[in-house]
């Protein structure tokens, strides 16, 4: 699974980040960034999939 | 206009002032919601509509283009300030559109983005420890005007870097800007807090300060690379105080409100910590302490309603946040809820600057309650006095509270 914020679309409510703190944080404006270059682990698909699911804008695009 | 007569029909006369509006507004935005015309209209206080459902509200939101950010208040401007010396000061970013809504908005994000509010967390945490000081001997609080109100004009005033024994002051001068029914009031505040931060601008070019916001702020270019005039960092300073103080003391009053009828919530977060940032996301959702306006750009239909250029609308965030399309139970806290996108900070280019300060006050203060008063109620449900308007949230909640008793030497 590999996840991608549209940077365009983000206006940094932080809603990811809060989801999932390990694989989501901010940039110095506060709008979100991926931590995790590459393939995200196995652990870490469920709440990425939540975070993409309380992301105000639908910012976020996962691909299997 | 006869603004006191009650309230029949709310889809098509509805009253933000009306007392049972205030006192619980949720089942009248069900009405609208779930009625004929979701898109609620009024001709009381200069006549707005009230967009009700998720949908519409995010998609009012998001075309700015059309729901410009001309005015952001429901009710007529003020008579007089859009005269005099301060003119030109409005509040940037939240009353900017493109294209210099992008520079107004960039200057200041940086001071709110996550890592730099967390410099806050540890004096946050101080000053509710000493306003509990002040009353858990007593076994009775406020949790209104004598814990939340006292919270965010401190910080606040931390952030601007200006005296923290103003914050009573800034109290009164918020709460008078917003009285959304008393335009002389609104007008008095307005040539107090405009005049105090230009003082505050003039101070700043004399003796710059290390670290200081408005200091920062004065130093800035726009896109432009051009200095940026006085009336922008006075209009910061000026959204900065009335959007940071009164809706954050409201989403923690109203918070406190919930956790005083809930004593589950409060057992599930004491066995559970982890699930704070989540509980803080769903208070937020199911509490949304803001209501934003919007005027019409141009005549347009819209979901079968015929807006007119000039109108206004105010975006109903708490009733969007509460649609059953978007919430299954949506009355209900829920703080394991799975699916929150909530709009409690609004959505699109004007999502809320201080969202990532204001959560964090909610959840110091919040945390730092639950610990020193674990156990509380309310003193009378039918007692605690609420905010009308724009921004909703108890002003007096007492709530009573186990007394423990200390060793005697």
């Amino acid at each position: 699974m590999r996840v991608v914020i549209e940077y365009d679309i983000c206006q940094g409510h932080q809603a990811c980040a809060i989801v999932a703190p390990d694989v989501f944080g901010s940039d110095e404006i506060g709008n979100g960034v991926v931590l995790i270059t590459g393939d995200l682990p196995a652990e870490l698909h469920e709440l990425t999939r939540r975070a993409q699911r309380n992301c105000p804008e639908h910012a976020i695009t996962i691909s299997d | 206009m006869a603004e006191t007569e009650p309230v029949k029909d709310w889809a098509s006369d509805y009253d933000i002032f009306a007392h049972d509006f205030m006192i619980d507004p949720y089942p009248f935005m069900s009405e609208i919601r779930e009625g004929a015309c979701p898109i609620a209209r009024t001709e009381r206080w200069g006549g707005s509509w009230l967009p009700t459902r998720y949908d519409d509200v995010v998609a009012m939101a998001q075309e700015h283009d059309v729901f410009t950010s001309r005015q952001i208040i429901v009710v007529p401007p003020v008579p007089g300030a859009a005269e005099g010396a301060y003119s030109a000061v409005a509040a940037p970013p939240i009353t900017s559109d493109p294209p210099d809504h992008r520079w107004h908005r960039r200057l200041i994000l940086p001071t709110f983005s996550p890592q730099s509010v967390a410099t806050f967390e540890n004096g946050t945490r101080a000053l509710c420890n000493r306003l509990i000081d002040g009353f858990i001997a007593n076994g009775v609080a406020d949790a209104g005007e004598g814990y939340a109100q006292q919270i965010p004009a401190r910080v606040i005033s931390a952030m601007l870097g200006v005296p923290v024994e103003m914050a009573d002051e800034f109290t009164g001068w918020v709460q008078g800007a917003l009285d959304l029914q008393n335009p002389k009031g609104r007008l008095e505040a307005r040539m107090k807090i405009l005049p105090f931060f230009h003082a505050q601008v003039q101070d700043r070019r004399a003796n710059p300060r290390e670290h200081d916001l408005i200091t920062t702020l004065v130093n800035s270019v726009d896109d432009h690379g051009d200095p940026v005039p006085d009336s922008y960092v006075i209009g910061v300073c000026n959204l900065l105080l009335i959007a940071g103080v009164d809706t954050t003391w409201s989403s923690i009053g109203s918070a406190l409100w919930h956790f005083a009828q809930h004593p589950e919530h409060r057992e599930q977060l004491r066995n559970q910590p982890s699930l704070w940032p989540m509980a803080i996301e769903e208070l937020l959702r199911a509490y949304s302490p803001v209501t934003m306006a919007r005027i019409v750009d141009r005549d347009i239909e819209f979901q079968g309603c015929p807006l007119k250029a000039g109108d206004r609308v105010l975006m109903a965030f708490p009733a969007a946040n509460r649609d059953p399309r978007h919430f299954p139970n949506p009355d209900v806290v829920d703080f394991e809820r799975e699916h929150n996108r909530h709009v409690a900070f609004g959505s699109g280019i004007h999502r809320c600057a201080g969202s990532n300060l204001a959560r964090l006050e909610l959840r110091v203060a919040l945390q730092t309650w639950l610990e020193r008063i674990p156990e509380f109620d309310l003193v009378d449900p039918h007692a605690v006095t609420w905010a009308a308007g724009q921004v909703r949230g108890p002003r007096q909640c007492l709530v009573r509270f186990p007394v423990a008793t200390s060793p005697v030497n």
